[in-house]
């Protein structure tokens, strides 16, 4: 996994085969000395065998974006009965980075949206590599103000690089239709689950994943920043980017550790993109079972919920003033 | 750089950095604004005496054991003698009470990581609890990458505070300085009721350079600044320095009554 690693298990077994030739060889007094430095040797080889053997973050990082992915238009096929895309922002285009529509989940309608990456370059220059512009962010709002005004649970599928860096973008205000979607969803009146299904890439993530519950698949990502921009940034060097992954603490168990995520679904086999329908059947369980457990909940309580659930999250401290009379 | 003197940037005219200041920070011979830290900024825009800070003593700790976040937050302290690159508080403007928060660019770049996520929260809480406005002088680099996945999670938890204090009827006004970008433009900034900006501020989403490599063709001119947004629909004005207490009065006044009552329940 690792080619230091192995260059240096490769070495370290040379000189313990060399030593133990020696030993073979050389007489008793000299087998003494030799055989404790033989036992050093392989156990620092096994340690870094194990070392080698462990799934590193940026392993994570290409499973996260392996093109054999299931995408969200796999997964509504393999978990929505009746299901039918709807299209459009009504303002000013229909975005197929992200897409969205209705349909049941078993027998709960509910309203189902998610970025999509294409399947092969011509259908990835169509949807911009699940890359959204406003618009996207703008349908997927009012898909999500239609489902609110139905009393429909909401689903959001999560995998993106991020926002569309673009002129156009800019110019129909990327930033305001993000922040609005952060604003609105905090309020929606209906129960909202968020799954980040490959990669959940910063703003462009974070704007369909304020929601009562957010999970990941296991060999996913969520993350402020890609690792190679991170990269770029701190070591003006793109290509460092496993340090980078490393660094940015982006899987799974390091934001369910973190408590930024709720639960985490396993992948079967090597990987969720060795198995579609097994993948698709892990999440629906979970997501039935989710949306049951929410649709108990009152109002009041969901949207209480679901403000102290992101208010929380922020690691800080808090000396106290010096003196307990001055006033802060 | 010596202490007597300062460059524009854009001119090249040198200024006596202690005449500057009666030129509110602004260039007499081009217009450019200088970026501001936050002891100015409450200087020039709160009634005097009348800014009382919140939570001065919040710290921001590194819980990814970032490479190297620990020295850069310990220098901005040493540089700024500010604990993070928010200051909080309460003050009136033109006689009105408000919240009034801003943001000190010289603090890594006034990027947003827990503390000031929690600070700009907590404030917009208070105005909440308090039936108070509440304005906020932003500059920032974006989210802060070196608390990860924390940092992310400042927007939504800002945006949904701000969600709040609107309920109540209450306002936001969001005064974009140079630059506004990334994370913070996607929260807050852009979540003003009005939405003002320093003019040709850097004001957007993605970086110049990002966009710049993923199109591969030059940026039209003018391209993110204060006067492009105008033109495109995403602030409501662009207000010279010097006028920027006169329309924050204004727009507090304004806001100061309800002539009809549509909020029984929430007031």
């Amino acid at each position: 996994m690792n080619k230091e690693i192995e260059r240096e298990i490769k070495h370290l077994k040379d000189k313990v085969k060399k030593l133990k030739d020696r030993v073979l060889k050389g007489n008793k007094k000299e087998a003494k000395k030799i055989e404790p430095l033989i036992e050093e040797m392989s156990s620092k080889i096994q340690e870094l065998e194990r070392l080698n053997a462990q799934v590193k973050p940026i392993d994570i990082v290409r499973l996260a974006r392996h093109p054999k992915r299931p995408t969200t238009l796999d997964y509504i096929r393999l978990m929505i009965r009746s299901f039918m895309e709807l299209h459009g922002d009504r303002r000013f285009a229909d975005d197929q980075a992200i897409i969205g529509g209705i349909g049941f989940l078993n027998d709960i309608p509910v309203t189902i949206i998610g970025h999509q990456k294409g399947r092969n370059t011509k259908d990835n220059l169509k949807r911009h590599f699940g890359m959204a512009h406003p618009e996207g962010y703008r349908k997927a709002l009012r898909l999500m103000e239609q489902a609110e005004r139905f009393g429909r649970p909401i689903i959001n599928l999560i995998d993106t690089p991020g926002a569309y860096p673009g002129i156009g973008a800019e110019e129909r205000g990327q930033a305001e239709a993000i922040a609005y979607n952060l604003y609105k969803m905090s309020g929606l009146k209906v129960p909202i689950v968020s799954v980040i299904t490959g990669e959940g890439g910063s703003g462009g993530a974070l704007a369909l994943g304020v929601a009562d519950r957010v999970y990941m698949l296991s060999n996913t990502i969520y993350s402020v920043i890609s690792p190679e921009g991170c990269a770029a940034i701190l070591w003006k060097d793109a290509t460092k980017s496993e340090e980078a992954a490393e660094s940015l603490k982006l899987t799974a168990n390091d934001l369910l550790k973190f408590r930024v995520i709720d639960d985490i679904i396993e992948e079967p086999g090597e990987g969720a993109h060795t198995d579609h329908e097994e993948t698709a059947k892990r999440l629906k369980s979970k997501l039935l079972e989710t949306i049951k457990e929410l649709l108990t909940k009152d109002l009041s309580t969901l949207l209480r919920e679901r403000y102290e659930k992101f208010r929380k999250i922020g690691v800080f401290v808090e000396d106290m003033p010096e003196d307990p009379l001055v006033k802060m | 750089m010596s202490k007597l003197f300062i460059k524009c940037p854009r001119c090249k005219t040198t200024h006596f950095i202690s005449f500057l200041k009666h030129s509110a920070y602004v260039c007499s011979k081009c217009g450019y604004h200088f970026r501001l830290d936050a002891p100015k900024r409450i200087k020039m825009l709160c009634d005097k005496g009348s800014f009382r800070e919140f939570d001065k003593n919040i710290k921001s700790l590194d819980p990814l054991a970032f490479p190297k976040y620990k020295e850069k937050l310990e220098a901005s302290m040493n540089k700024t003698g500010l604990k993070e690159a928010v200051v909080t508080g309460e003050c009136k403007i033109g006689g009105f009470p408000t919240t009034f928060g801003v943001m000190d660019p010289r603090f890594i770049m006034a990027s947003m990581g827990s503390v000031v996520g929690e600070k700009i929260t907590r404030m917009l809480e208070f105005s909440y609890e308090n039936y108070l406005p509440a304005v906020l002088v932003i500059s920032s680099g974006g989210a802060r990458m070196q608390e990860g996945i924390y940092s992310l999670m400042q927007m939504a938890k800002t945006s949904a505070a701000v969600k709040r204090l609107n309920d109540r009827g209450l306002p936001l006004f969001t005064v974009l300085a140079d630059p506004t970008t990334g994370g913070v433009t996607a929260s807050f900034a852009m979540l003003g009721d009005v939405i003002i900006a320093e003019p040709d501020a850097l004001i957007g989403f993605a970086g110049p350079r990002v966009i710049q490599q993923t199109i591969g063709q030059k940026l039209p001119k003018g391209f993110q600044k204060s006067e492009f947004l105008l033109e495109h629909g995403m602030l409501d004005m662009v207000v010279p320095r010097k006028n920027l207490k006169a329309v924050l009065t204004s727009l507090l006044e304004i806001h100061s009554t309800r002539p009809y009552e549509n909020l029984r329940g929430e007031r």
